[in-house]
């Protein structure tokens, strides 16, 4: 339990996907003007991400690992080459999934982030979220978990980023600095404190 | 000549007026974490160009049999058949380099750069220009990557490809090298630093004012 609760930990802070690791930074750059839709954008990025490494890690360990098919007498299958199409496949497929589901049974949600629902599929942070899980041998619930506190500390920056930008709004900046260039600045202060969380060790 | 002039524009305006990442913000998640040093960010660049050339051509040949409604995911699927192939070459021909790119190369497929453009040039223009825009945006985001990663490995390291160029502290030389140009923070400073020069250049280019101060907009009236 613990084990768990300290992975939720890491993945969310001391490896913070956007601030650290750098991906998701596409949808982080262009969709935190305001705070309203980037907390819309992190909700949806933390459920998929939770449930697509999970899902994903299934997949991978009962159908493409080497030797997933020794039961079937095909000891040296290695199938593991695959993973990228499979994984992208199952992303896509549980992002228009969700998108249903939430449409029939929860409009009211649907309609606060249904926008970025469709954008999730070419985020890399879920892609690389999966293939994470993969290289570093977690099992169906640590990649659950990991995939959960990852989201999280996706949500956690994305809604920072969106509260300093809309102060800056106000700012008197050099022309060419405007819009990207202070975001980038920005988040470069944002990566600094985040790293102080890499000295932290997580027992 | 025409046509020689449109190509031509096509493959130098990515370089630095349109260029992919600075300005139409693409595929930045790639250009920031390989940067460490320039062998992983030529790499880096080398593939990514490769893969956006070769599934503009495929994605521009069968442009008029793919039906509208599954266009992304057959897109997709090209995309990551071909970062597939180049994976494995990878890993056959420069293990060392493709252990420390991980799951970076794989992370192309999601790569804005070439969903962008094969969705929004290949799909509507026949191959050959496919392939010289993906070609120049190729390019365009090669170089943002071999300036940052100069940059990086110059100043943190003290060498450029593994060569010393400013012979550091350690080795007895004069140079003490910057440890925070190896960790995150420094990339987003130069990335920051590059879009507002470039800006700077181009002054057209900077985004207008989100929020006008009232005294200005007095003078302005």
């Amino acid at each position: 339990m613990n084990d768990l609760a300290s992975l939720f930990l890491r993945a969310a802070f001391v490896e913070n996907m956007p601030l650290t690791l750098f991906l998701g930074l596409c949808t982080f750059l262009a969709l935190s003007r305001r705070t309203g839709t980037a907390v819309g954008l992190g909700i949806a990025v933390t459920l998929v991400l939770g449930a697509t490494a999970a899902l994903n890690q299934a997949i991978y360990h009962f159908i493409l690992a080497p030797g997933a098919w020794t039961w079937a007498g095909m000891p040296e299958l290695d199938l593991s080459y695959l993973k990228l199409i499979a994984f992208i496949g199952v992303i896509a497929a549980s992002v228009q999934l969700i998108e249903m589901v939430l449409d029939r049974y929860f409009p009211v949600i649907y309609s606060a982030f249904g926008v970025f629902l469709p954008l999730l599929t070419v985020h890399c942070a879920i892609l690389a979220g999966s293939l994470f899980t993969v290289e570093r041998n977690y099992d169906v619930t640590e990649s659950f978990v990991f995939g959960l506190g990852g989201g999280a500390g996706f949500a956690i920056a994305v809604i920072m980023l969106a509260g300093i930008r809309q102060r800056l709004a106000y700012a008197d900046l050099p022309a060419g600095l405007r819009g990207l260039g202070i975001t980038f600045v920005l988040a470069g202060m944002m990566s600094l404190g985040f790293s102080a969380f890499a000295q932290m060790v997580v027992a | 000549m025409a046509a020689k002039g449109f190509f031509w524009s096509t493959l130098t305006e990515p370089l630095i007026r349109q260029n992919p990442v600075t300005l139409q913000i693409l595929g930045i998640c790639s250009a920031l974490a390989v940067t460490t040093s320039l062998d992983t960010a030529l790499t880096m660049a080398a593939s990514l160009t490769v893969v956006l050339v070769l599934s503009a051509f495929f994605v521009s040949l069968i442009r008029r049999h793919i039906p509208d409604s599954i266009r992304l995911i057959v897109q997709i699927i090209i995309v990551a058949s071909l970062v597939i192939v180049i994976d494995q070459l990878l890993q056959a021909y420069l293990f060392d380099i493709s252990k420390r790119l991980s799951v970076f190369v794989g992370l192309i497929t999601t790569n804005c750069i070439v969903l962008g453009r094969t969705e929004s040039f290949s799909r509507s223009n026949p191959p050959v220009r496919s392939m010289v825009d993906a070609l120049g945006n190729g390019l365009g985001y090669s170089m943002v990557l071999t300036v940052i990663g100069s940059i990086r490995e110059l100043f943190g390291k003290g060498s450029l490809l593994g060569f010393d160029v400013l012979p550091t502290v350690d080795q007895g030389g004069w140079y003490t090298p910057l440890a925070l140009m190896l960790l995150a923070p420094s990339a987003f400073f130069l990335l920051g630093g590059l879009v507002w020069a470039i800006r700077s250049l181009n002054p057209e280019q900077a985004e207008a004012l989100e929020h006008v101060p009232p005294e200005k907009k007095e003078s302005r009236a």
